[in-house]
């Protein structure tokens, strides 16, 4: 019983971080129809950032906050720069485009920091905590609280602030937006640079248990997306469901069943990907849209 | 005289691919093949997502099933590697059709989502089933011999079979793109619901679309094995699939020229921008995608082809290798409009 309530938090460390990776893929598609495939590398780069300010000597906690802030500002930078021009180009041209942004931010991490894998710090302690009996490691519990926190600030930020109502707006209602007086496309690069924060943090929280690399985040961005087809590709809560019961299935799964170990979980996450998008489409939480042909 | 011109580069092309090796030294050669193979594997890409508009981000998935397919027939069965590229073209046709019937019901974005994911996953099947692919560590094959007659190595005997091969493969593709059967492809790509209203069934061509364009890179992926004689879960990384990519647009991914470009220029390019830093070939990539969608959306080849046209008048035949007009192709259709 203590081994499988040990497995189930675990399972819920590495989901919350898929369901902060979901939501941040989810925030870019609400807003613009864009999947954003260069996503994990963005907060892979973001999370190397704040690796190299702790070896400036700077404060753990500091040197995240920095680079969450280089994150959103990045983001940001990113959408006005890069995106917008391609903004109403057909599909595979942005596609194209994020696929580029992935290369350029992978290279440049390879570039800056080599291919070695390096150790992360992580802030929680690394005596396990005790609750109820059952040992529990300190790092998922934190995990599980950070991404909560942070998918909650979200969350308030778009229901309770003006500018989170002018976001949906902008996202759901471009044209009337813009009647309104709302500048439809800072809101979109600010969609970004939300977005972009989120993964960073995903990214500090993943670290120290993936160790940092260029190529970290490839995997939990396919876990990610299966999160968030899952969930339902338009819905923020379906994504954080998805992501956080992708995380304990996949962890049992793993963990139980010989067949699966530990190599053929992303085929799992590919499996549900493709089953998901097959039979229903729009998901857990999505809405059905009918299309013709 | 008019309509014999378009098949003066293809003659060039012929020419130089036949002279090239007695004019290069071998290591070139050796990278030619290479080239011969990539080219064999975007021309499939070109044919899927330039002129039918499905995104595959999964070709290396492919070239991993063939070139394994070559290499475990070579290595647990003994075969000679000839027999290896047609059944992995055969393999991964078959792979490619069941894909395809998968594709249909996943529209744009949700393909490429679908094979990002693929490709990413690839490495962890060839690693897991470890009794049939070695594992992490992969396999390795007998260098290829020239047979007796031949008057030079292996290495040439090598190139001049895989550029037959892609000479072939261009070939069946043209046959194929010219006809009922690009007509179709096109007109899905376009216009779906006039297509299907027309009476063109979307299951049937982008199904085989799929699985035509799968066997191509299947044949890719085996040349790949044989020319390194080495194969492993690293030879196929999610990079292989972007690379393919890359090659496509940016050698233009609305004419079969593309493949013969994109082929050239991701062999090349990175041995040219490794001296600067291993990881400056990807840097470089990147940045060129994004720079090529900006501002030339057709590759170098619809780049050139627009230069050739604005100097020499509008020809009444159709060009061969030009299937379409500029303003039906996809990337170029709508350029960007700001607000």
């Amino acid at each position: 019983m203590h081994d499988l309530a040990q497995q189930i938090v675990s399972g819920l460390a590495t989901g919350s971080i898929f369901a902060s990776m979901a939501l941040a893929l989810v925030l870019i598609y609400r807003a613009m129809g864009i999947i954003n495939f260069a996503q994990g590398e963005l907060a892979m780069f973001t999370t190397y950032i704040a690796w190299q300010l702790t070896q400036t000597g700077m404060p753990m906690l500091l040197a995240f906050a920095l680079a969450v802030l280089i994150a959103f500002v990045g983001g940001v930078a990113l959408e006005r720069i890069v995106v917008r021009p391609v903004e109403r180009a057909p599909q595979l041209t942005v596609v194209i485009v994020t696929l580029g942004l992935f290369t350029v931010f992978n290279g440049l991490a390879g570039w800056f920091w080599g291919y070695v894998v390096k150790s992360f710090p992580t802030p929680f302690p690394t005596t396990p905590l005790n609750i109820a009996g059952v040992a529990f490691s300190a790092q998922d519990v934190g995990v599980i609280v950070v991404s909560l926190i942070t998918l909650g600030l979200i969350s308030l930020f778009f229901q309770k602030t003006k500018i989170g109502l002018a976001m949906r707006a902008a996202a759901l209602y471009p044209e009337q937006s813009r009647v309104l007086g709302i500048h439809v496309g800072w809101m979109l690069a600010l969609g970004w640079g939300l977005s972009c924060v989120v993964g960073a943090i995903s990214g500090i929280m993943v670290a120290p248990a993936l160790f940092l690399d260029p190529n970290m985040m490839q995997s939990v961005v396919v876990y990610a997306f299966a999160a968030a087809v899952f969930g339902g590709i338009e819905s923020p809560i379906g994504a954080v469901v998805g992501g956080l019961v992708l995380g304990v299935v996949l962890n049992l799964l793993g963990t139980y069943v010989e067949a699966i170990g530990n190599e053929l979980r992303l085929a799992a996450a590919l499996a549900i990907i493709v089953v998901v998008l097959m039979v229903k489409p729009s998901g857990l939480f999505g809405r059905t849209t009918v299309q013709r042909v | 005289m008019r309509s014999n011109a378009r098949w003066v580069p293809v003659a060039v092309a012929v020419a130089v691919i036949a002279l090239l090796p007695a004019l290069v030294p071998s290591f070139v050669v050796f990278d030619l093949i290479f080239v011969a193979a990539y080219a064999i594997a975007v021309l499939g890409l070109i044919i899927l997502t330039g002129m039918n508009g499905q995104i595959s981000l999964g070709h290396g998935a492919f070239m991993a099933l063939g070139g394994y397919v070559a290499a475990v027939l070579a290595h647990n069965a003994g075969w000679p590697y000839w027999i290896g590229v047609p059944l992995a073209a055969v393999a991964c046709g078959v792979f490619g059709l069941l894909i395809g019937l998968i594709a249909l019901r996943l529209a744009g974005v949700y393909l490429a989502l679908a094979t990002f994911s693929l490709a990413v996953a690839t490495p962890s099947f060839l690693k897991h089933y470890k009794s049939i692919t070695g594992g992490f560590g992969g396999m390795s094959l007998d260098a290829v011999k020239a047979p007796a007659w031949f008057p030079l190595d292996g290495q040439h005997w090598l190139y001049y079979v895989a550029w037959a091969v892609a000479g072939i493969c261009f070939l069946l593709s043209a046959v194929l793109v010219r006809g009922t059967f690009g007509r179709a492809l096109r007109a899905l790509r376009d216009n779906p619901v006039a297509a299907v209203s027309f009476g063109i069934n979307p299951y049937y061509y982008k199904t085989l679309a799929f699985g035509w364009s799968a066997a191509l890179a299947g044949v890719a992926g085996a040349f790949l094995a044989i020319a390194t004689a080495f194969v492993s879960p690293d030879t196929f990384s999610f990079a292989l699939s972007i690379t393919l990519l890359i090659g496509a647009v940016l050698g233009g991914i609305l004419t079969f020229w593309g493949a013969l470009i994109g082929a050239l220029i991701i062999e090349f390019l990175p041995l040219v921008a490794q001296q600067v830093n291993a990881a400056a070939p990807s840097v470089v990539y990147g940045v060129t995608l994004i720079l090529m969608m900006l501002f030339v959306p057709d590759g170098v080849a619809g780049g050139l082809q627009r230069a050739v046209r604005r100097f020499v008048p509008a020809q009444r035949t159709k060009p061969a290798l030009e299937p379409f007009t500029p303003s039906a192709a996809p990337i170029a259709a709508d350029q960007p409009s700001r607000e």
